[in-house]
């Protein structure tokens, strides 16, 4: 397995990676942890004429807390956020999450913009960052522009990235006090895309009230689901049995899964109402401290 | 298409080579410098058998260009004994049986070699999670996960009696 | 057992570290990926995108007019050298490469012979081929169904798909038995089409020196001599002799029997060398390993047990239809097209058994090899193994206590089977009773009612299986007409270290170490000086080479045998140093000494030394010896493997609690080598029961051809096994060894399957196919409205 012949550019700086991002246009592909695209090129089934390598670009790396938000570099790596104290104290439906993508080697090399700019529904952070209510900055030719997520994911492997915008950094608001979050996928095996996964952020006030919530599908549609009627479902209710069945329910129906080798249709439904309701239980836990 | 020339120092020497950009880093160990030892088990990034560290992190040497690897250091399964002395991971996997037909082994060993380096002392489930990205057929595990959690308790005696 | 060496010696019975391990641990193994000749060439193949069409074209145009391809080989290119077809080793045919049809996705069109292996890669990309797609077969019942189109058409006279039928046993006897008995259970089963998947694929470096006129060839192959004389027998005809052909297996990364088939790909590699004369390499891509090369299984099987009511085994009978793809390339011995599937009758005492096979043309990869196991016991023992449980669900009888009941007895052995086998030897309720007292078998009887009466899915499965390995006795087996015995040929160097070279090859199996401590038990001579070779067929005696667990009971029985032999010289070299008679020295390992005088004794080494030195006049020098060994008889191991279950309402999946596997392989020559092969092979059993299976769409296509989706389990679905043994000897092998690397394969899945279906019994569920998949588990909670 050999990937076709292509042209290599390592940009040193953003203007020059625009630069050549506006002259070869679709032709090139951007290339920073590799370990989705080499796989697509070494089995022929992508041959970009140009690879643009951004990984000698500086300060594209960081996790940093910052004007209320948790703002990560799109070339942090899966590692680093895995070893990140900020992430595991503060946002540990993040760390859940990263821990279930592929394997070690793979996330010492896969980058979080990598895996939100592919666009793949397989993948696993659009849902988490869907429950947390992130936005993505992206630069281009006209500048600087930020993204909410739930604006990002627009069709199958298509984002809101424009062909010449290269996306630079992610930004999660920093949950409230009270908040909680899990990330829980079934998958046929470890590192395997999930048959179903659930990302569900809660924020619960001192009367015990659920103020805020948040809940992300990934692998059960063309593009990562927001459940915004489960999380609608949840606001304002005490968190109970009840609700949190009620919730699984409507987050099952919001999925749109189809039938595969991972399950039938019907399987993977009634898997999202099984983990959304694991999920949000874990997600109250965490949030009770 | 034009080649690029790439210098990359593979434990502890330096090679520089006119290479293609589309050359994989684990053919350029295997073929451009006759490093045999990483081995290639698959097409798609799930085998482990090519894993190399790449200054200092376990990497699948077959989902890397070459290129990529530029002015970087790579340690391979050659580059693991010093000094003629055995690493205790290969005494482990030695000691404890953990290899048999010998081809995911390479893989297998770089990869704990990040994991005993981040995590001295794992669990059972730490070091199960810790080689989920390298598959072995013919050992069933049991004697890999014995074969790491040798090494963990060698290398920290080690480290004690240095402190 | 205590060994009756020494550490330094380190016969039988030491837990030797093993002496290939320094190479394969420093990165030193040689693997024939790794082998690199001055001029070699590189070669790739272009693979056909469906399952059944006719070739219009080959347009080789465009990929020769790439930079360094130097030459495209075709159907029609071989077909001038009448090298386009081949036998496969069940003397059915098999394309080398097609001249004008495709018969399964994937299957070998063309080849790129170029100077590196990315620029075959992009002729490959480059060949056009115009195929017309036809309707593909996909199943055997398609093929089988009236007026379904004839598959093999360059079969003279062919009307039908059927490969063949075969039937064993005593049909009348049997359906009396079914006719009259108190209780009859029935199960229909699948044994999917799996992949052995050795972490290292398939290749070969194709080396033909044309000033010598002699053919070398770095090849995976678990069978190279039998390799060298295929090759010499198919290509005579073009100037291939078999002096001039030398084989060599290099290290070996994994075979599982998926290395002992011929494929297509290194046919061409050296037709390519020899009329290029230049060396040629070949090495699968996984996706073509997966997607091309022999299968394993694939049976389609209707069992029936027939009982009294109080729950005594009296008759069984099998029907089975076997999906072989386009061609039966399986590697059985030539009088067995079924392989050992007549040890179906297991390890249970019953009067009579019948069994028919029909083995069917598909337009699938060809295959029929085995997954870890000898020649399709894996499929006997997972319809006897489950049936034992279906009937004891049907009796509402504990599966453990049917088993004692039924068991074959210690004193019966030898064991005249009612399908013609003689069991050598078995202690099957001391087993069980093991795997149960360390289970603590009534405490999660216990559990598991309380777990019940809560709603739970807890489930206890058993597997007490009769494994029959080592072919084989040279009467009954033969692969081609070459008869399965194998050999050793042993040499004492003057300083009394040894060389010993052997017909087999392992792949893993630790044949350096082994091999040696037989060596050493035999002569006293220390393992760590008994060089082991193997795999070079220029050098090594002739024999069948590594699969279905025969190394031990036929290659390791000849080394036991030819040490005799050298023992037997050694002593005639020792009375004549020691100036007394044969009969007046005693045998400790390493030494002879004169009866009644301790101080008077000669080591194996003085005895060597001698040998070339100071042998006795009138006596050939030197002290080595051969010997071919015809096994009696085949061996029997056995065990019994006990697996819990936890079930998760919620998603199905399927939570191994503990597995419990008690082997019994006889004598034990490394024990840390037989734990090593156990843990092994149960997870190649685990694989098939809840992960593995290759799955194909109605057209042919196949739907999961990579590792992303062909699932080999990790460490982290892999339970960590519990091992033990007992040891029964074999009667008539020379150190009472039985073979054990494939006991697991075959006894483990039908354990976990039995917990399974255990554990959702009390929903009335009597079966489940493999694999057993969490939606699989779900549809089953769920129909029953308890899912959570």
């Amino acid at each position: 397995m050999i990937p076709a012949p292509f042209d290599y550019h390592t940009p040193s700086s953003l203007d020059e990676a625009l630069s050549l991002l506006q002259e070869y246009g679709y032709e090139a592909k951007i290339l920073t942890g590799g370990q989705s695209l080499l796989p697509m090129m070494k089995l022929r089934l992508a041959e970009p004429e140009h690879i643009i390598d951004l990984n000698g670009i500086p300060g594209l790396a960081y996790i940093r807390e910052e004007d209320g938000h948790v703002k990560i570099g799109a070339l942090t790596r899966e590692a680093e956020m895995e070893e990140s104290a900020l992430i595991r104290a503060k946002l540990p439906i993040l760390h859940d999450t990263g821990k279930l993508i592929a394997d070690p080697q793979v996330r010492n090399l896969g980058t979080l913009g990598g895996n939100l700019a592919h666009g793949d529904p397989g993948n696993d952070h659009p849902a988490t960052m869907l429950a947390l209510g992130a936005r993505v900055v992206a630069i281009g030719p006209n500048g600087q522009r930020a993204i909410p997520v739930t604006e990002f994911f627009v069709d199958f492997y298509t984002t809101a990235l424009e062909p010449e915008e290269i996306l630079t950094e992610i930004q999660i608001p920093l949950p409230p006090p009270g908040s909680g979050g899990a990330y829980l996928k079934l998958e046929r095996k470890v590192g395997d895309y999930a048959t179903a996964g659930v990302a569900a952020q809660v924020t619960i006030d001192a009367t015990g009230r659920c103020t805020e919530a948040g809940i992300g599908l990934t692998n059960v549609s063309y593009v990562p689901v927001k459940a915004t009627d489960a999380e609608a479902r949840l606001r304002g209710s005490t968190l109970s049995e009840v609700d949190l069945n009620e919730a699984a329910g409507l987050a099952a129906a919001a999925s749109r899964p189809s039938s595969d080798l991972r399950g039938s249709e019907e399987y993977k439904r009634a898997m999202v109402r099984v983990l959304t309701k694991r999920a949000l239980q874990r997600a109250i836990a965490r949030a009770r401290g | 298409m034009a080649t690029r020339t790439v210098s990359i120092t593979v434990n502890g020497e330096t090679h520089t080579r006119d290479v293609e950009p589309r050359l994989l880093l684990v053919h350029f160990l295997r073929e451009n410098l006759d490093l045999t030892g990483t081995h290639i088990g698959c097409d798609t990034s799930n085998c482990g058998a090519c894993t190399v560290l790449l200054d200092g992190k376990s990497i699948k040497s077959c989902t890397l260009l070459a290129v990529q690897a530029h002015g970087k250091a790579v340690t391979t399964i050659e580059g693991v004994a010093q000094g003629g002395q055995l690493h205790p991971l290969q005494e482990g996997f030695k000691e404890k049986h953990g290899l048999q037909c010998g081809f995911c082994t390479p893989g297998m060993v770089m990869r704990a070699v990040e994991l005993l380096d981040k995590n001295p002392d794992p669990t059972e489930d730490d070091i199960r999670w810790g080689i989920s990205g390298n598959l072995c057929r013919c050992t069933g595990y049991v004697n890999i996960v014995k074969a790491i959690q040798y090494a963990a308790e060698k290398m920290q005696a080690e480290e004690a009696v240095e402190a | 057992m205590q060994p009756r060496t020494s550490e330094k010696i380190c016969g039988m019975g030491h837990s030797m570290k093993r002496k290939e391990d320094a190479r394969f641990l420093q990165g030193k193994g040689n693997y024939v990926d790794d082998v690199k000749l001055p001029g070699m060439l590189y070669m790739d193949i272009v693979r056909s995108p469906f399952a059944y069409a006719k070739i219009k074209s080959i347009n080789t145009e465009a990929a020769l007019a790439i930079p360094g391809v130097l030459a495209v080989i075709t159907g029609e290119t071989l077909a001038q050298y009448n090298l386009h077809w081949m036998p496969t080793l069940m003397s059915d045919t098999q394309m080398v490469l097609p001249t004008d049809t495709v018969m399964y996705q994937s299957q070998e069109v063309a080849a790129v012979i170029a100077t590196s292996r990315y620029i075959a890669a992009d002729g490959v990309e480059a060949v056009e081929v115009e195929y017309e797609p036809m309707q593909a077969m996909v199943t055997p019942f398609q093929s089988m169904e009236p007026g379904a189109p004839v598959l093999r058409t360059d079969k003279e006279g062919k009307t039908d798909n059927l490969a063949w039928h075969w039937e064993h046993g005593d049909r009348e006897a049997t359906d009396k038995a079914f006719a009259s008995a108190d209780v009859v259970v029935r199960e229909k089963m699948h044994i999917p089409r799996i992949h052995v998947a050795s972490i290292e694929t398939c290749g070969c470096v194709a080396d033909f020196d044309p000033v010598e006129g002699k053919l070398t060839v770095y090849m995976t192959t678990q069978a190279p001599h039998a390799v060298r004389t295929v090759l010499a027998l198919v290509a005579g005809h073009v100037g291939l002799s078999e002096e001039k052909i030398r084989i060599i297996s290099p290290d070996i990364g994994g075979g599982f029997g998926g290395k002992v088939p011929v494929y297509p790909g290194y046919v061409v590699a050296i037709a390519a060398s020899v009329v290029i004369g230049k060396p040629v390499k070949w090495i699968e891509d996984r996706s073509e390993n997966l997607q091309a090369d022999s299968f394993a299984r694939d049976y389609h099987m209707d069992c029936e047990l027939a009982a009294t009511n109080e729950g005594k085994i009296q008759a069984l009978r099998i029907k089975t239809v076997a999906d072989y793809g386009y061609t039966d390339a399986a590697a059985n011995p030539s009088k067995f097209p079924a392989g050992l599937f007549s040890i179906c009758t297991g390890s249970y005492d019953m009067d009579t058994a019948f069994t028919e096979m029909d083995a069917v043309y598909t337009n699938k990869p060809p295959g029929g090899v085995a997954y870890r196991c000898s020649f399709r016991v894996t499929e006997a023992v997972h319809a006897i193994e489950r049936m034992v449980d279906v009937l004891a669900q049907k009796l509402q009888k504990d599966p453990a206590q049917l088993r004692f009941n039924n068991f074959i007895q210690p004193e019966q052995f030898p064991y005249q089977s009612p399908m013609g086998w003689e069991y050598d030897s078995g202690n099957y309720p001391a087993a069980l009773q093991k795997a149960m007292d360390i289970v603590g078998y009534e405490e999660l009887r216990r559990e598991q009612a309380e777990k019940r009466a809560r709603g739970e899915f807890m489930g206890i499965g058993i597997s007490s299986f009769t494994e029959i390995v080592g072919a084989g006795p040279s009467k009954h087996f033969d692969i081609l007409g070459i008869k399965m015995f194998d050999s050793c040929e042993l040499r004492i160097h003057p300083t009394g270290k040894a060389i010993a070279r052997f017909g087999t090859k392992s792949q893993g199996q630790g044949h350096e170490t082994t091999y040696a401590q037989i060596i050493a038990e035999e002569l006293g001579i220390p393992a760590l000086h008994v060089e082991v070779e193997e795999g070079d067929t220029d050098t090594a005696p002739y024999g069948l080479g590594t699969y279905a667990s025969r190394s031990t009971p036929t290659a390791g029985a000849a080394a036991a045998k030819a040490a005799r032999k050298v023992r037997n010289k050694a002593r005639k070299i020792a009375a004549y140093l020691l100036e007394v008679s044969e009969e007046d020295l005693e045998w400790e390992p390493g030494v002879f000494t004169v009866k009644g005088a301790p101080d008077k004794s000669t080591t194996i080494q003085d005895i060597a030394f001698a040998a070339y030195t100071n042998h006795p006049q009138g006596m050939e020098a030197g002290l080595e010896a051969v010997h071919y060994y015809d096994p009696p008889n085949l061996t029997f191991p056995f065990g019994s493997y006990i697996c819990v279950v936890d079930i998760d309402k919620g998603t199905g999946e399927i939570k191994i609690r503990r597995f419990v596997a008690v082997d019994d392989c006889g004598n034990i020559i490394n024990p840390m080598i037989v734990q090593g092969q156990v843990h092994g092979g149960l997870t190649q059993g685990l694989a098939p029961a809840m992960y593995e299976s290759l799955i194909y769409d109605e057209e042919g296509n196949i739907l999961n051809g990579t590792f992303m989706d062909y699932l080999l389990p990790t460490a982290v679905e892999t339970p960590n096994w519990e091992t033990a043994h007992t040891i029964t000897p074999s009667p008539h092998h020379p150190l009472g060894a039985k073979g054990v690397g494939e006991s697991a394969t075959v006894g483990a899945p039908p354990a976990i399957v039995n917990a399974v279906v255990d554990a959702l019994s009390p929903l009335g569920v009597t079966h489940l196919e493999i694999p057993m998949t969490p939606p699989q588990i779900w549809e089953i909670l769920n129909a029953h409205g308890v899912a959570e």
